[in-house]
């Protein structure tokens, strides 16, 4: 059965089409990362499958349609990375952490034990925990997202969007954080569609690639047969070059000698 | 695991946001005190054990004598006490209004007239001073009520037009209509009452505010909306958490927030319009209380809401003791003492908080 299911997926803003007829699947336990040039619809393909954006086409989510469940029973199914998260500056990192568990409290609780346990462990294991104490506006930008990728952990979803989860992180926590989701998708069979603009760390983490360009899915498949020279050069209009090392491809920029200065 | 540059280490971590006992502690006692000073201190003095004793004596399965005279418990009951009672619901309410405002719309400046309740109560009033209903019809008190009125059409308006412009988020859309609502309402009033000069001087009093009460029956005239909306706004203190993050974020954490946008609004409005309408506009207090208690125990609504609704309370009745006492027998509008004391407190606040 697959966890994410879109049918001729269609979103428009006004006139302009920004998904024009997506299909896609991702089965339980996948993880596929969408990739593809700024403005190709990430975003929105995210937000609608996340019922936060109106759509044309069909969303299943472990086979019922998106429609059929309330707020809740969403955010129980599907927990968000947004791409621009909204801070509140003076909340402590440990409270907004625990706002993940909200769909799981009932009107007049509040978070037992075991909510803090599952916050405090997300949080060790994007390596914040140093700062729960602190308030969100005094971490640096890649201290809020790793919290923020703590909190959609916290939340429990079988199922994890992440859009563009690691652009603020450095070398090491970007691994690090993509590791943490990957072992959490193996204990926790989740089922993860992320978006990242970083190629090769796209190519070595998913299982399956979706190449979008202005609404429409270009190219699909493993990595090898997304991330190759012509598409990435075509549709990205990069100069580039993938090397393989056996453990994915490798897609690295290049300049090209004649535009050096002297 | 690689070291990673950890700022503050040292801090111990103290878990979740939570109200502590000594702080509600602290609150209760604060608002017990200046209860107690409500009713010892006024034109006739009363000794503080007498009133004690008094207030014993009326706990059930107590039987004790003050020694005050048939008078003076006249005054401790009929007089003081209401107006102490009436001070406790009014400022509660309007701080615990403010703070909603300021979480459900995200904006510090947020204050419980924000969507045109003062405007309309206010444009209510003088419709009944000048028609020379301010005397009462029968036995009911005309300003009270046609303010009551005043403020609730205004609110009304502003969400018929707030939701009904598409174009912009609904938070902004809500607070520009509340905008639009209040200046028409305020002009309106300001014609009426530009046609009849001689009432100036009510109506001015009633835009300063006071908690000048003719016994309990203010107090019985706000209490029914007071208690639920002060209620409702107390449960919804972790959804105005989660509001934090923005309307879509909550969203996908779980939480209908239209439905809690549209209760939190609603307890607010109908809770400030009941009070104002027997209190008039007292300006302050629902910015300045919240803030304070912001400032002092932190930013979340789990922690702000109880207290507010507390040292709300305490106050506005601190205030108007110095509105009472201070040129006694005259009185000073209560709404010029809270803005006179309460901003210097405010910056004193501002330059020295450090978090408990
Ligand atoms: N609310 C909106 N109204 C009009 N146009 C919109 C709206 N939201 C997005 N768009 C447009 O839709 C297109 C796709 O946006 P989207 O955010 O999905 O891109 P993306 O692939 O995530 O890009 P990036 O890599 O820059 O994050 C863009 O051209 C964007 O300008
Ligand atoms: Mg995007």
């Amino acid at each position: 059965m697959e966890t994410i299911s879109c049918r001729s997926l269609r979103v428009n803003f006004g006139v302009t089409e920004v998904l024009r007829g997506i299909n896609l699947e991702v089965p339980k336990g996948g993880w596929t990362t969408i990739v593809g040039p700024n403005g190709s619809g990430k975003t929105t393909l995210l937000r609608a499958i996340a019922g936060l954006q109106k759509s044309q086409g069909l969303i299943q989510i472990n086979g019922h349609a998106l429609g059929a469940y309330s707020r809740k029973e969403v955010a129980k199914q599907i927990a968000i990375v947004p791409q621009q998260p909204v801070i509140p500056h003076g909340m402590k990192v440990l409270d907004y952490v625990l706002l993940g568990r909200t769909s799981h409290l009932g009107f007049f609780e509040t978070e037992k034990k075991s909510d803090i346990e599952k916050a405090h462990s997300a949080l060790d294991e994007l390596d914040v925990g140093f700062a729960e104490s602190r308030t969100m506006g005094t971490l640096s930008g890649g201290e809020i997202q790793r919290v923020v990728v703590a909190r959609a952990l916290t939340q429990g979803s079988p199922v994890l969007l992440l859009d563009e989860p690691t652009t603020a992180l450095d070398i090491g926590h970007q691994q690090e954080m993509l590791e943490a989701v990957d072992g959490l998708r193996q204990r926790r069979d989740l089922t993860v569609l992320a978006t990242m603009h970083d190629l090769t760390l796209a190519g070595q983490y998913a299982d399956s690639l979706i190449l979008l360009e202005r609404g429409e899915a270009v190219a699909s498949g493993t990595p090898q047969e997304v991330l190759t020279e012509e598409q990435v050069t075509q549709h990205y209009g990069a100069s580039i070059k993938v090397i393989d090392d056996g453990f994915g491809p490798i897609v690295t920029p290049v300049r090209r000698k004649t535009n050096l200065p002297e | 695991m690689r070291p990673s540059i950890q700022v503050n280490d040292s801090e111990k971590h103290e878990g979740p946001a939570k109200l502590k006992i000594w702080w509600l502690v602290v609150a209760i006692l604060a608002a017990g005190t200046v209860v107690a000073l409500g009713l010892i201190l006024g034109p006739a003095s009363l000794g503080v054990r007498e009133v004690l004793v008094e207030m014993l004596d009326r706990l059930p399965y107590i039987d004790t004598d003050s020694g005050l005279s048939a008078r003076e418990q006249a005054i401790v009951w009929e007089i003081r006490l209401p107006r102490v009672v009436l001070g406790l619901l009014v400022g509660s309410m309007l701080a615990t209004a403010g703070a909603s405002y300021q979480g459900v719309f995200r904006n510090p400046l947020a204050d419980p007239y924000l969507l045109g309740v003062a405007a309309g109560a206010g444009f209510g009033a003088t419709v009944a001073i000048v028609s020379g209903l301010g005397d009462g019809i029968g036995t009911f008190d005309a300003v009270p009520m046609l303010a009551f009125a005043g403020a609730l059409i205004a609110v009304t308006l502003t969400y018929l037009v707030g939701f009904s412009a598409g174009r912009i988020d609904p938070v902004t859309s809500l607070v520009l209509a509340g905008v639009a609502v209040a200046s028409f309402f305020t002009a309106v009033q300001t014609f009426v009452q530009q046609r009849d000069s001689e009432t100036i001087r009510q109506v001015y009093f009633f835009v300063l505010g006071q908690l000048r009460t003719a016994g309990w029956d203010e107090v019985v005239l706000v209490s029914p909306y007071v208690g639920p909306c002060l209620l409702i706004l107390l449960l919804l203190r972790r959804r105005l958490d989660v509001l934090g993050v923005g309307d879509e974020e909550a969203g996908s954490l779980g939480v209908d927030v239209r439905l809690v946008r549209l209760t939190a609004v609603l307890a607010a409005s109908l809770g400030t319009a009941a009070v104002v309408a027997v209190s008039g506009l007292i300006g302050f207090v629902g910015i300045i209380v919240p803030h304070t208690i912001r400032l002092i125990f932190g930013f979340s609504y789990r922690v702000i809401l109880p207290l507010t609704v507390l040292f709300g309370g305490a106050f506005l009745v601190g205030a108007d003791l110095v509105a009472r006492l201070t040129l006694e027998p005259a009185e000073i509008p209560i709404g010029v003492v809270t803005a006179f004391l309460g901003a210097p407190f405010f910056v004193i606040v501002l330059r020295t908080s450090r978090r408990l």
